[in-house]
């Protein structure tokens, strides 16, 4: 295996891995805030419950979070030397300012959240929920910038030796791919916080115990659920992808699959791109649909790979391909599903209706796969690039570590990180198991 | 503008080093100190509400380096990408097994949760120590500024080191022994009974091997890096910092006896800051010195970015800094004072 590939696979396999938490910390955080907020105004003991029963279940995914995030700021320097050599200047920017304006933020509240409820007044408490929500959702703007400007370059010049430096921070943070891909990705990230959220309360019912929580939680989940699953199709996944069309076209022609250069090109819903006879396998496909979708009109000609050189083509054609389908199917299903659950919860049924919540129970884990998906869709549609258009994947790995070195501490990464996927299940089963209820008074006094 | 960005970067290091120092002092101790459960639980909630914005120092000051000199935070992490990848390892194991301690108290789960945060926390502070000690040694750096090093080779300190030599294993157990008694202090400040009186008694033989290993380190980095000493001579009001050290683990020894918890810790802290600074200025203004001679050194100028990039951080650096700052204050403030664990449950 060539050295460029194992460091790309390093990258990948522990960025996938971290973000199966901090997007639950991002969309849980919101929850528990309404959860709190809902407490703090009706002085309801069991919504305090609630959310004290999600903070134990967040402190465990946030610590899972913070764990796996630490290697990825370390891996630009380990495994993307020549890359950070160079653009430094500009993306170090946004990492420094995640640590500096939200880890401290978040881990100070965090802290008072979680050891500081008996040593604060309710309302402070409260702050400190709302604080560590806002920590972690900056904590995700920086991120998203970072990655904003290798995927479309802005407000950069570059010095004799090559290297970019950042010309306006403004113009840095706005970055409209930045501002786009947020609103997408942190309404991914309510998503998962509420099928999980969801999902727990149909548990509870369909268990038939702790009932008025599972409740609380069906509630809370799917109404944030319902407006999350629509708003991530309309307006943030359309705009987001207009504008990818407008400045990635070929990563657009491979995420449909769009080999030829179409005028009413059609959306193909199933198939398996081909890319020696350059056409669809088995293909369903709907027409016009894929010219309206991007310029909001059938008969707009789109773009197809045809159009492009074969080295700029998106390297992994199929993976993304498949990514793309796979998230934007999931989609359709999260907005359905939770359409009707809203609708069941409106006339009262959804406690009830024993269909419904073994739906909602068995899709918490789809959100984590839309979201792993959209990432990919948005990474392999950046290649062959790793800044889009200046700086190719190729010359950008560590040079001075081997193949074998990397491959070393993948494997490394793939064992230790099986092992914390292992512990992350049972913890939060347990939690899941011991449930919101008061302790007995013996046990309350024990340390969680 | 390098200047202060050298100084910025030396700034988040030492509050790293001054902070996170103390919680992984505290995981090597627990092990030898706390004898009961209570006991046991009182020294791990004396970190809990803290450890991880401890560990943020590292992050930002990581992000800062990153873009204030990114060939150096290029080359330094490619080449030291073996150690660096075990830290980051035992960061994981750390963190993880002292949340799951809140989560999994019972018998078995309680002895390897705690053995594993014990031990990682000793590796860390010998890694830390070990790292340091390499970038005052040296690396052999290439023309274009990267390098590559195997963990160990011959264990001398010569033209083709590897990580792990005689001198690096110093600055390890300098680093060990230094951490460990900071997180002594920090026990005896924050926590009561049998546990506080035996933290203290601790910090006598630590303060002894302490004294041994700085004296022992300061020669060491002399000989294998004689230049280290031309600043001072070239500054010599700059001799205050080795004054610093002695008068500051002075302080250490008498404050302890005294019983003087706060004085004892804060002199630590100041103890930290000034080997820091004296490793700082012992290389100045090269930050990483190439074993392949001087001219390949990564020096402070070469390393520095764009003056664009500089000026804008500068702008938000200072603001956000100011008010991580406040944050850190802010909690520190409220869990000032003795644990109580009745209250600290979570």
């Amino acid at each position: 295996m060539s050295a460029e590939l194992i460091h790309r696979l390093h990258f990948a396999f522990t960025v996938t891995f971290h973000y199966l938490f901090p997007q639950l910390t991002m969309g849980l955080g919101l929850l528990i805030v309404a959860l709190k907020t809902v407490a703090l105004r009706s002085g309801d003991e069991q919504w305090d419950r609630a959310a004290r029963f999600w903070g134990r279940i967040f402190a465990i995914n946030f610590v899972f979070g913070v764990v796996t995030g630490i290697p990825m700021e370390f891996e630009f320097g380990t495994n993307w030397a020549r890359f950070s050599q160079l653009s430094g200047g500009v993306i170090g920017q946004p990492l420094a300012m995640e640590g500096v304006f939200s880890f401290f933020l978040e881990s100070a509240f965090l802290g008072l959240y979680l050891y500081g409820e008996n040593r604060l007044s309710k309302r402070m408490h409260w702050f400190s929920a709302v604080m560590v929500w806002l920590g972690s959702w900056i904590s995700g703007f920086f991120i998203i910038v970072t990655d904003a400007w290798m995927q479309h370059p802005v407000a950069y010049d570059r010095l004799p030796g090559g290297q970019f430096q950042v010309l306006s921070f403004w113009q840095l943070l706005l970055n409209p791919w930045a501002l786009l891909q947020y609103m997408h990705n942190m309404t991914g990230a309510v998503i998962t916080g509420s099928f999980v959220m969801a999902a727990v309360g149909a548990f509870y019912l369909l268990e038939g115990r702790s009932k008025e929580y599972g409740q609380i939680f069906l509630k809370v989940g799917v109404i944030a659920g319902v407006i999350a699953s629509i708003a991530i199709i309309f307006p943030t996944g359309d705009l987001h992808g207009k504008y990818v069309a407008r400045h990635q076209p070929a990563a657009i022609a491979a995420m449909e699959g769009l080999f030829k250069t179409e005028t009413g090109a059609g959306i193909v819903l199933v198939g398996q791109p081909n890319e020696e006879t350059g056409q669809i396998d088995n293909p369903i496909v709907v027409n016009d649909v894929l010219s309206f979708l991007i310029y909001g009109t059938t008969k707009a000609e789109v773009k197809g790979l045809d159009q492009f050189p074969r080295d700029q083509w998106p390297t992994a054609l199929p993976l993304l391909y498949y990514a793309y389908h796979i998230m934007a199917g999931l989609g359709t299903w999260f907005a359905l599903l939770m359409i009707v659950a809203a609708f069941l919860l409106w006339r009262g049924k959804l406690y009830t209706a024993g269909w419904a919540l073994w739906a909602l129970l068995l899709s918490f884990p789809l959100p984590y796969i839309a979201n792993t998906a959209g990432w990919m869709t948005a990474e392999l549609g950046r290649q062959p690039w790793l800044i889009y258009g200046l700086m190719r994947t190729s010359e950008g790995y560590s040079s001075t570590v081997s193949a074998s070195n990397g491959l070393f501490t993948l494997l490394g990464f793939m064992g230790l990180y099986t092992l914390l996927g292992l512990l992350f299940t049972v913890l939060v089963y347990r939690e899941i198991s011991i449930g919101p209820e008061p302790k007995p008074a013996a046990a309350a006094v024990h340390a969680d | 503008m390098g200047l202060i960005w050298f100084w910025l970067v030396a700034v988040m290091i030492v509050g790293y080093v001054v902070l996170d120092g103390f919680d992984l002092g505290v995981g090597v101790l627990h092990l030898f100190l706390a004898r009961t459960e209570q006991e046991r639980r009182m020294a791990l909630a004396s970190i809990g509400p803290v450890w991880d914005g401890n560990e943020v120092w590292l992050l930002a000051g990581g992000g800062t380096l990153y873009f204030a000199f990114p060939l150096l935070y290029a080359s330094a992490f490619s080449g030291f990408y073996l150690p660096l990848m075990i830290v980051l390892w035992l960061l994981v194991l750390r963190g993880v097994s002292l949340e799951l301690r809140n989560h999994l108290a019972m018998g078995v789960w309680q002895t390897l949760l705690d053995g594993v945060f014990g031990l990682a926390s000793a590796l860390l502070a010998i890694f830390y120590g070990a790292a340091l000690a390499n970038v005052l040694r040296g690396v052999p750096l290439n023309a274009d500024g990267y390098f590559f090093l195997p963990l160990w080779t011959n264990w001398k300190p010569g033209p083709a080191p590897g990580i792990l030599d005689w001198y690096t294993v110093i600055g390890g157990l300098v680093a060990l022994v230094a951490l460990t008694l900071h997180g002594a202090l920090w026990l005896s400040l924050k926590t009561q009974g049998e546990l506080e009186q035996r933290a203290r008694r601790m910090v006598g033989p630590l303060w002894t091997g302490l004294l041994a290993l700085t004296i022992a380190s300061l020669i060491a980095t002399i000989a294998v890096r004689p230049a280290s000493l031309d600043n001072y001579f070239h500054y010599p009001v700059t001799f205050i910092v080795p004054v610093g050290v002695v008068a500051s683990l002075a302080a250490i020894w008498i404050w302890n006896r005294k019983e003087e918890s706060l004085k004892a810790f804060l002199a630590s802290c100041v103890y930290l800051f000034f080997m820091l600074a004296g490793a700082c200025w012992g290389v100045y203004p090269v930050l990483l010195p190439a074993t392949t001679g001087p001219a390949n050194d990564i020096t402070l100028a070469r390393a520095l970015s764009g003056p664009h990039t500089l000026a804008v951080g500068l702008a938000w650096w200072l603001f956000g800094m100011a008010l991580a700052a406040t944050y850190v204050i802010f909690v520190y403030s409220r869990f000032k004072g003795k644990v109580d664990l009745e209250t600290s449950a979570h």
